[in-house]
């Protein structure tokens, strides 16, 4: 048994490399083979008989290539690939670097530029030949070369490969559409310069029979062949810009990681699992991405890409996972902390364990939400469609009406002018701008927010999204951090105002009987920490959470580890609806000075309180008037109190709330100046959401507080009609989105024009929302809407364009101008104009990678 | 009017009804079709009308015989679908459609045109 991995060249989609998969499995020997589309590489498991021609013929007979390296160094039977945790090297995989999935397409460009050059050198000799009349004087070459150029013979014989083989493709396409009965902009160029080339041929050799038909005989041999190289040029440039269009995909493609490190027990080649020899040791294997399963344990050390998604199990690092949320600063993990595929280990080495791996990773599943996007269509394209399916066939009708009109009514000679600008007509059309007009802008404006952060999953979001006028926020875990913290804190202050310790000045008159060594601060948060510990509640959680992180004030404390002691508490209750209470045996330290002579060892218990007031009153806890005003000044602020007290005395309090995450205020802010109205929705009550909405900055008549989970759809709905009863008075339609977390708030993210679901990594893909956040900064709403409206501005700047340019330059062409001034439009002119406007388009789309968004 | 002029009229009023009848006349069949449907993409989508069945996968196999640039790419907006599609190659398509209704589906530049029909 062997593994052979190989690089596959030539592949354009996921369903190619299903194709070689099942290729490849049909070849007798081979046990198990899968195709990485992403990676472009293959990989097999197979009989010693089976040979790497075998596998590089069976691709090749689909088209594509495999490449294997002369030392065979591919192949890597079972245990060489393994690698000891302490060994050396193992011989890892030489594969050849994978190929540009580009690479055919530059090929083609390749070609097309051979072309281009050669046309254009003859289309030169062509151009000077056919106007003797305007060249002789300036280089004044008597007998030379020019009487020779324009002999019509000469100009048939440099013509004719410019028509038939630059040329070609424009036949290739014609003739199977005509077929179809549909046309393209191909069949307009094919028409137009066979019509110049086959009227060229007729006047070079039989010129007397035309004229025979009262016909004038003229070459147009330059006109043919300068419309096909210029457009040629064209499509050359415009197939450049376009690949760039797809450059977010492509650097999201590349973003995976090659190769995991993962661990795994050495295994006997043959012997089934549960057959494995015993009590062997964990090794290190670096083994392709593809191979990594669900569940494997892998080792990631400083400065390397992460491989799949996963847990962390052992140690702790920052990574940088700008490349998937967008967001600059790296992110803090330890043990528990998910971990992203192609995101990059910065400072620490650790071990996960993947859990997500292929498809499911969430790296995958941004470039398919993009890709989908890419794949959808704006609703403003609609028109753009309509005309375009109806365009080439309406052209080739204007341009007979044009030969026509000419023939019939225009000055001598008749059939010059009259073929001339049949010509024109057929060359300025554009269809082609007009589809590109749309799908350009969308890939850039979808895959420069995929950059970002911000995925939008539909071009018809991204279009919905710069119209909103209002935007809706969940308060709890969308403004808000979504889970209570201790806002403020304070100990019971000492009477006078002497600064310092305080509380030690306080401590005898308070006669807490606490241990010698340790502070009254110390010592209170110590027993408030060691009897919260006891409670689920998440206020506690919150409370102990916050002294851990307190700064401790003597720097020798710090760093030795916890300096929150410890205390057993014991006959410890919970009171549902007030808080806790405990006792804490302490030995009498304190006791032992003045009492001489007692057991040090014999021990206090004194009584603890944690809770909300009505706790304090219940337990007659001897109020403190300083720490009653504080709370009273919080409690406005919307905080929710606990009172510590300790052996019977109030003697410290927290605040706790639900904090306003960092950036909402500028996010707020941001909308306001764009002119969209901030609304904030909660379940909590009217003074907690009037706080929170005052601190983001929320007007107060914008805040709906207590409303429950289900009514949360309806307050969307009635924001909607609402703002479309408006709609008929004062013609101004409002569009609504809804930013939530997408967890419990999926209808009204459904029923918003835009649902904006800030997305916890692995959430991208909540069906209800339209557009996930991946950073969880909230500027990024702001971010997106100007990213819409730009977007946008490009699609109609690109649309007003195409448009404008063909309502305005068909009739041109058809001479529409010259009873006037007398103009016409020269048909090489035209096909100048008609390859500069596709190329204006595809050029206004890329300019949008250059807009910077502020998140 | 001189006979030429009236001649010339004639033939490119012709030539115009012509151009209409031929591009915009065509009555196109719908095939019908179960499980799976292979589409030769050569000037166009052959057969380029659908009927499927609603709730039902349906794998179309597109094969694209024509070099021009505008068929390489298909695009199936109500799908959320856009695919490349290499020449002389078989790409397949699996969809499953929810709703009944007509869904059209065209090349990147929408030149060329297809409908799918749910039932």
């Amino acid at each position: 048994m062997k593994t052979l991995s190989f690089p596959i060249a030539g592949m354009h989609c996921a369903s190619c490399a299903g194709n070689i998969e099942k290729k490849l499995k049909k070849i007798p020997g081979i046990t198990k083979a899968s195709v990485n589309y992403a990676a472009e590489k293959g990989y097999v498991e197979c009989d010693e008989k089976v040979s790497n021609t075998d596998i590089k013929d069976a691709v090749s007979s689909l088209g594509y290539t495999a490449y294997f390296s002369e030392s065979g160094k591919n192949t890597s039977g079972g245990s060489n690939r393994l690698r000891h945790l302490e060994g050396g090297r193992m011989d890892s995989f030489q594969v050849e670097e994978s190929k540009n999935p580009d690479e055919l397409k530059l090929k083609e460009l390749a070609t097309l530029k051979t072309k281009i050059i050669i046309s254009a050198i003859l289309s030169t000799l062509i151009f000077f030949g056919s106007f003797p009349e305007w060249f002789n004087p300036i280089f004044n070459f008597q007998f030379s070369i020019f009487n020779l150029l324009s002999n019509p013979y000469t100009l048939f014989l440099l013509a004719t490969p410019v028509q038939f083989w630059a040329g070609f493709e424009f036949y290739k396409n014609t003739i199977p559409a005509l077929k179809n009965r549909t046309a393209g902009m191909d069949t307009l160029i094919a028409i137009g310069t066979s019509a110049a080339f086959l009227f060229s041929v007729l006047t070079a050799f039989f010129p007397q029979k035309l004229q025979q038909f009262g016909v004038q005989p003229a070459t147009y041999f330059d006109t043919s062949s300068v419309i096909i190289t210029l457009i040629l040029l064209g499509r050359f440039l415009e197939a450049r810009a376009k690949l760039h269009t797809s450059d977010a995909i492509k650097k999201l493609l590349s973003l995976q990681a090659k190769t995991a490190r993962v661990l795994r027990y050495p295994k006997t080649p043959g012997v089934p699992y549960y057959a494995q020899p015993q009590g062997l040791k964990l090794q290190e294997l670096d083994i392709p991405i593809d191979q990594v399963q669900k569940g494997d344990i892998i080792r990631v050390r400083p400065g390397e890409k992460i491989p799949v998604d996963g847990i962390i199990i052992d140690g702790s690092t920052s990574i940088d996972e700008s490349m998937v949320t967008g967001e600059s600063m790296p992110v803090e993990k330890k043990k528990d902390s998910r971990v992203y595929g192609a995101t990059i280990n910065k400072t620490g080495s650790f071990l996960f364990q993947a859990d997500k791996v292929g498809a499911e990773t969430l790296l995958s599943q941004i470039i398919k939400l993009v890709e989908e996007a890419q794949g959808s269509k704006a609703p403003i394209q609609r028109l753009a469609d309509i005309i375009s399916s109806y365009f080439v066939p309406a052209v080739l009708m204007l341009s007979i009406a044009t030969f026509i009109l000419w023939y019939d009514f225009g000055p001598a000679p008749v059939f010059s002018f009259a073929f001339v600008n049949l010509i024109a007509v057929l060359i300025i059309a554009c269809p082609c701008a007009l589809g590109l007009a749309t799908p350009t802008a969308i890939m850039v404006g979808t895959g420069l927010g995929a950059q970002n952060g911000i995925l939008i999953k539909d071009a018809e979001s991204l279009e919905i999204a710069g119209k909103i006028k209002a935007v809706m926020f969940d308060k709890t875990g969308t403004l808000t951090a979504g889970h209570p913290q201790v806002t403020d804190f304070s100990f019971m202050p000492a009477p006078s105002s002497v600064e310092g310790d305080k509380l030690e000045e306080l401590g005898d008159k308070l006669k807490l009987h606490k241990p010698k060594d340790v502070s009254y601060e110390d010592y209170i948060l110590s027993l408030v920490y060691s009897l919260e510990k006891h409670s689920e509640h998440s206020l506690s959680g919150a409370i102990n959470e916050f002294i851990e992180n307190l700064p401790h004030p003597n720097p020798l404390l710090v760093g030795e580890g916890n300096w929150v002691r410890s205390y057993e508490i014991k006959d410890i209750q919970a009171i549902e609806g007030h808080g806790i209470k405990g006792v804490v045996k302490t030995p009498r330290m304190v006791s032992q000075r003045v009492y001489p002579g007692r057991d040090s060892s014999e021990v206090e218990e004194t009584e603890i309180l944690v809770g909300n007031k009505k706790l304090m009153e219940k337990e007659k806890i001897m109020r403190c008037a300083e720490l009653d005003k504080k709370g009273e000044l919080w409690a406005q602020e919307a905080k929710t109190l606990a009172y510590v007290a300790v052996d019977g005395k109030n003697v410290a309090l927290f605040a706790i709330a639900d904090t306003l995450k960092p950036d909402a205020k500028e996010a707020v802010l941001q909308l306001k100046q764009m002119g969209i109205a901030a609304y904030m929705i909660t379940g909590d009550n009217q003074q907690t959401a009037a706080a929170i909405g005052k601190l983001a900055g929320i007007d107060s008549d914008k805040i709906f507080a207590e409303v429950l989970p289900q009514e949360k759809e309806k307050i969307v709905q009635e924001l909607k009609s609402e703002a479309d009863s408006k709609k008929i008075t004062t013609a101004s339609s409002k569009t609504i989105a809804f930013v939530g977390d997408g967890i419990n708030d999926a209808p009204a993210l459904a029923s918003a024009d835009v649902g904006i679901a800030m997305g916890q990594g692995t959430d991208i893909a909540i069906e209800a929302a339209s557009i996930a956040l991946l950073n969880r900064n909230l500027t990024a709403v702001p971010a997106a809407i100007n990213l819409s409206k730009k977007t946008m501005r490009t699609i109609k700047e690109n649309l007003v364009w195409a448009f404008g340019y063909n309502v305005i330059l068909i009739p041109v062409a058809m001479g529409i101008l010259y009873p006037f001034t007398g103009w016409l439009l020269n048909p090489a002119l035209a096909a100048f104009a008609m390859a500069a406007s596709s190329i204006s388009v595809v050029g206004n789309s890329l300019r949008l990678k250059g807009f910077k968004l502020k998140i | 009017m001189p006979i030429d002029k009236i001649i010339v009229s004639v033939i490119g009023i012709l030539g115009i009804l012509f151009t209409y009848l031929y591009f915009f006349g065509k009555k196109e069949e719908a095939v019908e079709a179960k499980g799976s449907l292979d589409i030769t993409v050569e000037g166009g989508y052959q057969p380029s009308q659908i009927v499927i069945p609603a709730n039902t996968p349906m794998t179309l196999n597109f094969t694209r015989l024509d070099s021009n640039p505008c068929l390489e790419e298909l695009v199936m907006p109500e799908f959320k679908i856009k695919r490349t599609l290499p020449l002389n190659e078989k790409i397949s398509i699996k969809i499953k459609p929810q709703k009944t209704g007509s869904f059209p589906f065209s090349c990147g530049m929408n030149m060329f045109h297809g409908k799918i029909i749910v039932k």
